[in-house]
């Protein structure tokens, strides 16, 4: 029986679709969640795509925080379960206070929307096993508010702890701190990155297949 | 019914990309001597009860929901009031 990957769609929801999608393409069976429900539907693991939630109101992520499905989620991923935030998804895990930091506006103050090259800095997570260490993989960004900031105590902690996942390698889109494009949790089965694993998994659509790695990485972590 | 009013201002060492988008709009406009802008929110609630307890609940609030405290200061008064400080 294929592992079973909940994508939650939020009311300002975009990219849930192309999550599915990547779910499928790595041989997972997709199970859609919406942003009222009360339970995961015993999935394996949860994406949070990309997307406006609640059209960004007050924070990016900070309405999605209150939903009724992210307290199922937040409650779940402190039980182990393999939590994905990608873009908005990231943003709504560290207002949920899953992962450390926050995002904020671009430095630049632009929308960015370009394909990137990103390092993968530790394969010791739920998400990112099925990577070399240091691979470098070119993945879409594309974001007005991706600006990673935390407190200099954290920044020294997801260093020390390496929990930094994924870093810009060959630029810094937004004025990250450490350029830092994505981190996990202390249990290295929550992660949240910027940029979208999930637009590269199809070479007619795709800048590369470089995000298959991640949903495929998730379904080892549960075997 | 009280009226509280919560601003919720960036920290000082978070970098304000659009307060400093304001500051070149100005000298654009030819206003001189405004050396920095920083851009914040202003939030006006309504609350039930007695105004020590309106400040209290929107003080609770504001920390969980209003401002974000990773990145962001609130501070919390009463309208027309003195102004409190709310948060470090």
């Amino acid at each position: 029986m294929s592992a079973r990957i909940g994508v939650v769609t939020f009311p300002g929801s975009l990219d849930d679709v192309d999550a599915h999608r990547a779910v499928r393409i790595a041989g997972a069976e997709p199970v859609a969640l919406w942003h009222g429900d009360h339970d995961l539907r015993g999935v394996d693991a949860v994406i949070l795509p990309g997307g406006f939630s609640y059209g960004d109101h007050l924070r990016a992520g900070a309405i999605a925080r209150f939903s009724p499905v992210m307290r199922e989620v937040v409650d779940a991923a402190r039980r182990g379960l393999p939590v994905l935030g990608i873009c908005n998804g990231f943003q709504v895990l560290c207002e949920a206070h899953l992962l450390p930091g926050a995002l904020t506006r671009n430095a630049g103050l632009h929308f960015v929307c370009r394909d990137m090259w990103l390092r993968v800095e530790t394969v010791r997570t739920a998400w990112t096993s099925g990577y070399e260490p240091g691979q470098e993989i070119l993945v879409p960004v594309k974001h007005g508010e991706g600006r990673y900031v935390a407190a200099a105590g954290t920044l020294a902690e997801l260093e020390a702890e390496e929990r930094v996942v994924f870093r810009y390698a060959r630029g810094n889109p937004n004025g990250s701190f450490h350029d830092i494009a994505g981190v996990c949790d202390a249990s290295r089965r929550v992660v949240g990155l910027m940029p979208h694993p999930e637009h590269a998994v199809d070479g007619l659509t795709g800048p590369s297949v470089d995000g298959v790695a991640l949903f495929l990485s998730v379904l080892t972590a549960h075997v | 019914m009280p009226r509280v009013v919560v601003d919720v201002m960036p920290k000082p060492e978070i970098l304000d990309p659009q307060g400093e988008a304001i500051v070149s709009a100005l000298s654009t406009l030819g206003v001189s001597g405004v050396t920095s802008v920083r851009q914040g929110k202003r939030f006006e609630l309504d609350v039930d009860g007695d105004d020590q307890t309106a400040l209290e609940r929107a003080r609770d609030l504001a920390d969980r929901l209003l401002a974000n405290p990773v990145i962001e200061d609130f501070q919390v008064r009463l309208d027309g009031g003195p102004r409190e400080v709310g948060a470090q």
